[in-house]
């Protein structure tokens, strides 16, 4: 009757599939989410700003911006899941502890959540490409690779926010992350301005934000115009900042679940 | 999955949790300071004590969810550190706080808890349908949690904790906080489970549950375990019979026991009261209730229960 329970990616799949059983009854509203702020940004600035900003390396602002909002809703929609959502699972609801207590370990659950962020980032950022693709603002069919790479935006932008989870203790302390961190890598990461325009120091110094390597990959993706030196670097970066944010959250949040 | 070092084959067999010198530790606090179990296979087996009595570590170490720090711990002849996962694939927890979830309706909450252990769909489905009926829910099926009462999402943690059909489990407080109506009906739903040789474990603060469901139970006093039996024999062995209770001062004490012989007779102040422990009916009791009347000083005579017992063990000052 009782069967060998399942391996680790067994194990984490289930906590993955548990988030997008709760994720079906709210897909209304996480979906009014996923359109309507980009399309906010893309309107007022895309066209609002736009009118008075000249043309970009042979692009309109709008086209410059979106396919930036692409992955930064990816990376918004993973970061709202890691802190706020997983800190009410790991807390107020007691969801993790339900988990914990069937034959699911603490390192597969983490690693379901991690997953679970990159999925949800995938639809967010398949939403985004819909819109911006009705705009006429999408010239490349390798505009679709940028869903795949929502997904891997989304799994290192969860893992760095399950590191912040990780050692919270309040929904406060989710603000400086926001504002310290998550809000600069929005304006700073070349989704709103040619960051080889800017000085050569703040073109360096943008490369240690995850984000600009994550928009550099959209925007060439979008435009059909990406070289495989950039491919390879932008994401060997990715993955270095996606395998550090993974060890260090499941680091911190196991030791915390087992205690 | 089979144990080399099984010297007691056929102990074991019978045998649900074996501890031995349990010991657990959060830095400088000791949790739970060296206790020896042994619970057998089918029986109710009680942990009484105050908040940080470390009843709840004990079981989040049998549980397997938390590692000892010293000692030996076997469950269902396992190693629950080694074997962590086997453990709790044969284990059925009822937490103490509700962790259902919120999100979804009372039989998803069943059929996604089902999905974490190692079975087919089909048979989590089966026994989601089963075991809402079991605990009369079959009218909610398909609400939402928030729709629910509290004595209602208590008994759909106990069914989400039977999903597995486990051979061992944990119930953390299973009526704490609940109206009597709903508890009588989560201790009915218990002695059917303890009927079909689920063996169980139950924390609890109620010494009226605990003398209901328990075959066995033991009291339990910062990290130690001070007594262990069933509930009549410890009532007997540390209590007695029969209790009185006087509601007298203890300046005018001497004055209304005076000339009573009561010699051996143990009893101890509460506050304004003083209460006797009688090992049987006796002359004494009469005689000491016939004073308190004759006197008019308040007295209560009762059966001596596992509270007084508690209270007699664990003290009545508050450990916090």
């Amino acid at each position: 009757m009782t069967r060998a329970p399942a391996g680790f990616f067994g194990g984490a799949w289930r906590v993955t599939a548990r988030n997008l059983v709760v994720w079906r009854t709210f897909a209304g509203a996480s979906a009014l989410g996923n359109f309507g702020e980009p399309l906010l940004y893309l309107v007022a600035l895309g066209y609002g700003l736009g009118r008075v900003v000249p043309q970009l390396g042979g692009m309109s602002y709008a086209e410059f911006i979106a396919p930036g909002l692409i992955v930064s809703t990816a990376m918004y929609t993973a970061t709202f899941e890691g802190t706020f959502g997983s800190y009410t699972r790991l807390s107020t609801q007691g969801t993790f502890d339900a988990i914990l207590a069937t034959p699911i370990t603490p390192t597969e659950l983490v690693a379901g959540e991690i997953l679970w962020g990159g999925l949800k980032a995938a639809f967010g950022a398949a939403a985004v490409l819909l819109v911006i693709a009705l705009f006429g603002l999408v010239p490349s069919w390798y505009a679709l690779l940028t869903i795949p790479l929502g997904l891997f935006a989304g799994i290192l932008f969860m893992a760095m926010a399950l590191v912040i989870t990780g050692v919270s203790h309040s929904y406060e302390s989710f603000n400086y992350y926001f504002t310290l961190v998550v809000a600069p890598m929005f304006l700073f990461s070349g989704i709103f301005f040619p960051l080889e325009e800017m000085p050569l120091w703040v073109n360096g110094a943008s490369n240690v934000l995850p984000l600009t390597h994550v928009v550099a990959l959209s925007r060439g993706l979008v435009r059909g115009t990406i070289g495989a030196t950039d491919l390879g670097w932008h994401l060997g970066a990715m993955l270095a900042f996606g395998v550090m944010a993974s060890v260090v959250s499941t680091r911190l949040l196991t030791r915390r679940l087992r205690s | 999955m089979s144990q080399p070092n099984a010297s007691r084959p056929v102990a074991e067999a019978a045998v649900a949790v074996v501890a031995e010198g349990l010991v657990k530790r959060y830095g400088e606090l000791v949790a739970v300071a060296g206790i020896d179990l042994r619970i057998r296979r089918g029986e109710c087996f009680g942990f009484l004590g105050a908040n940080g009595a470390g009843k709840t570590t004990t079981m989040r170490m049998v549980q397997a969810v938390s590692e000892p720090s010293g000692g030996t711990l076997r469950v269902l002849g396992l190693d629950p550190v080694r074997d962590g996962k086997q453990v709790r694939a044969r284990l059925g927890v009822c937490a103490q706080e509700d962790n259902l979830d919120p999100d979804l309706t009372v039989i998803q909450n069943l059929l996604v808890y089902g999905s974490y252990f190692p079975q087919p769909r089909a048979t989590t489905r089966q026994r989601a349908e089963e075991l809402l009926a079991f605990v009369a829910l079959e009218e909610k099926r398909d609400r939402h949690l928030r729709e629910l009462s509290g004595g209602m999402k208590r008994r759909l943690m106990i069914a989400r904790a039977l999903m597995n059909d486990p051979e061992l489990i944990v119930l953390d407080e299973p009526t704490t906080g609940l109206d009597p109506a709903a508890r009588h009906l989560i201790w009915q739903k218990l002695r059917e489970l303890a009927a079909r040789g689920v063996t169980m474990l139950l924390t609890t603060h109620y010494m009226d549950e605990a003398e209901r469901l328990c075959n066995r139970l033991v009291i339990m006093d910062r990290g130690r375990i001070l007594a262990e039996d069933a509930p009549r024999a410890l009532i007997g062995q540390h209590v007695g019979h029969e209790v009185v209770e006087l509601r007298v001062p203890e300046v005018e004490e001497g004055e209304v026991l005076a000339g009573l012989d009561l010699e051996g007779i143990t009893s101890e102040r509460v506050g304004d009261i003083r209460v006797f422990f009688f090992e049987r009916q006796s002359a004494a009791a009469d005689r000491l209730v016939g004073r308190a009347r004759s006197v008019d000083v308040a007295c209560l005579v009762r059966n001596a229960t596992l509270e007084d017992v508690f209270l007699k063990l664990t003290g009545r000052e508050l450990n916090e």
